[in-house]
């Protein structure tokens, strides 16, 4: 039935719109917000290293790997030109 | 005249101003070049800089630049006639607005998409910047406080519209959630969602709702204010996804079916217009028309307000230099039709002459009501809703633009005030709570300040507002004019409409003076002279900058590569 997809797609379209219209004016405010609570995660990871005494470093360990992709940026957002750590020296 | 005349004339100028008027000013003022890079591109982050099909930024430029301003201005000044109001807003769109909101994009986007604030301090100096953060510190006060004013007199007149009205922030917040958690698609949340908007819109007329004409001394329009900077600081500290996101949705979709609905009533009804084309018969108490039109339509015709939304957030997501035209030109055009239907509403709505006369009794009296009384009677003439439902709809219209207008102008507020305790080290006025409190407290100090403790009056500072508004253009357009003298390019397209803006904006707020002074209201003239002297300030820092372009002791190197 090609008028049944042809409706299809032109909802799928039409909703592609909508969608991008609906988060395009609050993109900012929300990826800013999603990356302060990141930030704050950040620093629960390793805290443990900068000093900070935190009760479920033991879990916190095996994250380490994992958000050091995004640690250099986060310091530098931070504020220190160069990693605070350290033990781990990313730039 | 038949009103259907008077909006073919107007969109069809406006068609023309968008056509040829505007590519001329994109093409050799401007010079928009498809192969610049724009700062969404260079600095793309996901985050702020967002390369953004150009219809959908059209559609958030112009629904976040649109909102009850336009609606407002236009209806008070009918007063004085509606050839004038119509012809300020045609050519006010076309010769101002339009050059203006696609000049501010341009001007950020040639610049890393820098704010219109931050660049006034880059371009002109820093003095003129501190201006523009105290004349938009002002401009968010008189917003707040007038739209309080506007929505407590409307859902007192109208209160049919107070369930409407209310349940309309239940649908966004349900709206909101069933976005957020992906339970359905978006086009069907949106059907979903602006037919449970109009059914609670027909809802209303069966349930009017009214609050007691006096509670612990504060009148009904008073017990609203309140009730709305309340809801106001609340909503504004909600996570944007909540309610404002979905809320500026819904509105958005209401106000392309509403314009819709508008003009094809007129179209179909073809009311003529009763009020005089030039109104000889002023009730006491008028100010002269020139220069007060020009300040009491300010959105519509152009407003300061653009620049800001074009420069912090539009020139962020411009996908390509050229989208400036459509976006910002386009945008102002779209405005400018909204302020047409405002005209045609208050001019054309009434029986006879007589009814005109009797809504507009005084300057400041015909207003929002107007437009609601006159677009009702067109709507039920044109396409058959009854008179009670078609008022219901159009005040629901103006009052959520001016609600969504009040959650972010406290917003935007707050964040002045906790900037202003981050420079002055006052730990406090960083918090989010006493700051939004702050905020909320200059606010309704100025509600009822201006109007008294009733609040039924706020209205007067109207023109004051627009008159705040005007100067945050002016100093928008001192920017791009001084960018473009600086790529050698002319000015003139620029400076003539700032100077005009200067001469009636400072003229305006003269004779508003002399009117607080002998009405003896003291704390309108204290707020006009605040405005005179910034109003001052900013004609003497244009003066000096122009000064020194001329005579080329400006920093003549180009802020900006040139193209």
């Amino acid at each position: 039935m090609p008028r049944l997809g042809k409706i299809k797609a032109f909802w799928r379209k039409a909703n592609a719109f909508a969608e991008e219209a609906y988060n395009a004016p609050y993109r900012s405010a929300i990826a800013r917000a999603k990356r302060d609570r990141d930030d704050l995660f950040m620093l629960m990871v390793y805290s443990e290293l900068m000093g900070v005494p935190n009760p479920a470093s033991f879990y916190t360990l095996e994250l380490q790997p994992l958000m050091l992709e995004r640690f250099h940026e986060w310091h530098i957002r931070m504020g220190m030109e160069h990693s605070p750590l350290d033990n781990i020296r990313c730039c | 005249m038949n009103a259907i005349f008077v909006l073919l004339a107007g969109i069809g100028a406006m068609a023309l101003g968008y056509l040829l008027y505007s590519k001329f000013i994109a093409e050799r003022i401007y010079k928009l070049d498809p192969n610049f890079r724009t700062p969404a591109h260079e600095f793309e982050d996901g985050v702020d800089f967002v390369p953004t099909n150009k219809f959908v930024l059209w559609g958030h430029h112009f629904t976040s630049v649109a909102g009850a301003a336009p609606i407002i201005g236009p209806a008070i000044a009918v007063i004085w006639g509606w050839v004038p109001a119509f012809l300020w807003v045609i050519l006010g769109t076309i010769f101002f607005a339009g050059v203006h909101d696609a000049g501010a994009i341009w001007a950020s986007n040639r610049n890393k998409a820098k704010s219109i604030g931050a660049l006034t301090g880059d371009v002109v100096g820093a003095r003129a910047r501190s201006l523009f953060m105290i004349v938009i510190f002002l401009v968010l006060l008189m917003v707040n406080a007038v739209f309080a004013v506007v929505i407590a007199g409307l859902l007192v007149d109208f209160n049919s519209a107070v369930i409407p009205v209310w349940g309309a922030i239940f649908v966004a917040l349900i709206i909101g959630q069933l976005i957020y958690r992906k339970l359905v698609g978006l086009l069907a949340v949106s059907i979903i969602g602006v037919l449970a908007l109009y059914g609670l819109i027909g809802l209303g007329p069966v349930f009017p709702l009214a609050l007691p004409e006096t509670f612990i001394g504060l009148s009904d329009r008073a017990q609203w204010i309140v009730i709305l900077f309340g809801y106001a600081a609340i909503a504004s500290l909600l996570p944007v996804w909540v309610l404002l996101q979905p809320r500026d949705y819904i509105n958005g979709l209401q106000l392309f079916i509403g314009l819709i609905l508008l003009y094809a009533a007129v179209l179909i009804a073809g009311p003529n217009m009763v009020a005089p084309a030039f109104n000889t018969d002023l009730p006491a108490g008028t100010p002269s028309m020139v220069p007060l039109l020009f300040v009491t339509i300010a959105c519509g015709a152009i407003s300061g307000f653009h620049g800001l939304v074009a420069g912090g957030t539009t020139a962020k997501q411009l996908d390509k230099e050229t989208d400036a035209r459509f976006v910002g030109y386009f945008g102002a055009v779209g405005e400018g039709s909204l302020a047409l239907a405002a005209i045609i509403a208050a001019a054309a709505g009434f029986a006879t002459l007589a009814d005109w006369q009797a809504v507009y009794q005084s300057f400041g009296q015909g207003g929002v009501n107007a437009f609601v009384t006159g677009g009702a009677s067109i709507l039920s003439n044109g396409v058959g809703l009854s008179e009670g439902l078609a008022q219901t709809l159009l005040t629901v219209m103006a009052v959520l633009f001016a609600g969504t207008t009040m959650d972010t102008g406290l917003r935007l507020q707050r964040y002045i005030f906790q900037e202003w305790g981050q420079i002055y080290g006052i730990s406090w006025m960083q918090k989010i709570v006493p700051s939004t409190l702050l905020a909320v407290g200059a606010c309704l100090l100025l509600a009822f300040g201006a109007g008294g403790a009733d609040g039924s009056g706020g209205l007067i500072i109207w023109p004051l507002f627009g008159t705040t508004n005007q100067l945050l253009a002016g100093l928008t357009l001192l920017v791009i004019t001084v960018l473009l003298v600086r790529y050698g390019r002319p000015m003139y397209f620029t400076l003539v409409p700032l100077i005009f803006l200067l001469v009636m904006t400072v003229a305006a707020l003269v004779i508003q003076l002399r009117t607080f002074y002998s009405n003896e209201q003291w704390f309108l003239f204290g707020l006009d002279i605040v405005v005179l002297i910034a109003a001052i300030f900013i004609a003497l820092e244009c003066a000096s900058t122009l000064n020194r372009l001329r005579k080329g002791t400006a920093d003549s190197v180009p802020a900006n590569a040139e193209d």
